[in-house]
């Protein structure tokens, strides 16, 4: 086909323009939290001394502002790599947040912590749960978050892909973090990290399948 | 390319006649000294225009559109690299595409064209063929084959869709 007989085609199908890649990824987050959350409160639920946690314990606080450190600079990057022209740069910078916070938390645990509990804490009260249900519950946010990079034109789709099931994991540990009695960063750090290393892996695996174009 | 995302069919005619041209010259230094026949640049600028079309959306209107349009080219280049990586096609005889003329080109395209719109069914074919070659508008089409305009553009759409995931098949 002649170059001029092509653009002929494409000027008259003007008119299927998709709503903004920034507008679809927003949206489809916000569904995949959704189902997931709602998947979460119909099963497990939070945990029953949740408020009043929240209000006494920096342990538990810490493991949101952990979890929510991942996920919103996951999402900005996300957002970000959708568009082909994207430059990462300083950005990937925020990624280093959550590691930063943990290795504190870490830190801090182990000088208010005698070391004979350390153990304990690491191993906490039901690990093989949390291995298994943070996992699970990012399979939607996933989902979400590749259908919407699919919809977007990623220079990297292994990266990009890797980027989106860091931001699911974010979401699921979110989620168990409500649920979970084991507050310690040493079993965040020896467990949740687990959790999110796979789903990054599964994320870069099928993001790398279906995310070209 | 803001009036063509608000669906100014002929300001966006223009500007993908713009960027076509600049496009072939992107894409011709690209490959320059990669051993690229000249019958594969068009292709390639083809597979951009389609690209820039369909993933128009992900252009973020407060940047400028330039780095957009070199990072779509850039990456269906490497495609492009990539598949002849598993594929080699060199020619045998450099010196023959030297003397290649207007012609040769186009009888090149016209295989590709028919190869991609093969695919299609014989009604999408149609409203492809009038609309491009013939250069009929999508309502002369609607009103000849007795559809709505509206189905007319969407057979169009996914026709457009299906040419692009074509060129990305032949790499597989």
């Amino acid at each position: 086909m002649k170059t001029d007989d092509l653009i002929n085609a494409i000027a008259a199908d003007a008119k299927s323009v998709e709503p903004p890649i920034a507008q679809t990824v927003a949206m489809a987050v916000g569904v995949g939290a959704l189902i997931s959350a709602l998947i979460f409160l119909w099963t497990i639920g939070i945990r029953d001394n949740f408020a009043e946690s929240m209000a006494t314990s920096l342990r538990f606080v810490f493991k949101f502002v952990l979890t929510l450190s991942l996920a919103i600079p996951a999402y900005v990057l996300v957002r970000g790599l959708s568009r082909p022209d994207f430059q990462p740069g300083k950005k990937l910078w925020l990624l280093a947040l959550a590691p930063a916070l943990l290795l504190i938390g870490i830190a801090l645990e182990l000088l208010s912590v005698p070391p004979d509990e350390w153990h304990a804490r690491m191993i906490g009260h039901n690990s093989v749960a949390c291995l298994i249900l943070i996992p699970l519950l990012s399979l939607a946010p996933l989902a979400a978050v590749l259908y919407a990079l699919r919809c977007g034109a990623p220079a990297n789709p292994a990266i990009a892909g890797a980027v989106g099931g860091l931001l699911s994991a974010g979401i699921g540990a979110t989620l168990y973090a409500s649920h979970c009695l084991d507050d310690s960063p040493l079993f965040l750090a020896a467990w949740y990290t687990i959790g999110i290393v796979v789903m990054t892996g599964l994320g870069a695996l099928i993001g790398s399948r279906i995310l070209r174009w | 390319m803001r009036a063509a995302i608000a669906g100014d069919q002929a300001a966006y005619r223009r500007l993908l006649s713009e960027l076509s041209q600049a496009l072939r010259g992107v894409v011709r230094r690209g490959f320059a000294g990669v051993g690229v026949p000249a019958s594969e640049v068009e292709d390639v600028v083809q597979d951009v225009l389609l690209a820039i079309h369909l993933k128009r959306h992900t252009w973020d209107q407060t940047l400028p559109l330039g780095p957009w349009v070199i990072a779509i080219a850039r990456n269906k280049m490497i495609d492009d690299l990539r598949r002849r990586g598993r594929r080699p096609e060199v020619p045998v005889d450099l010196s023959e595409f030297d003397f290649e003329g207007e012609d040769q080109q186009a009888s090149i395209d016209a295989h590709d064209v028919e190869r991609i719109l093969g695919r299609l069914t014989d009604k999408n074919r149609d409203i492809v063929q009038s609309i491009s070659i013939d250069g009929q508008s999508a309502r002369d089409v609607a009103e000849r084959l007795g559809m709505s305009e509206v189905a007319v553009r969407v057979a169009l759409h996914r026709s457009l869709k299906a040419l692009a995931d074509t060129y990305q098949e032949k790499k597989l």
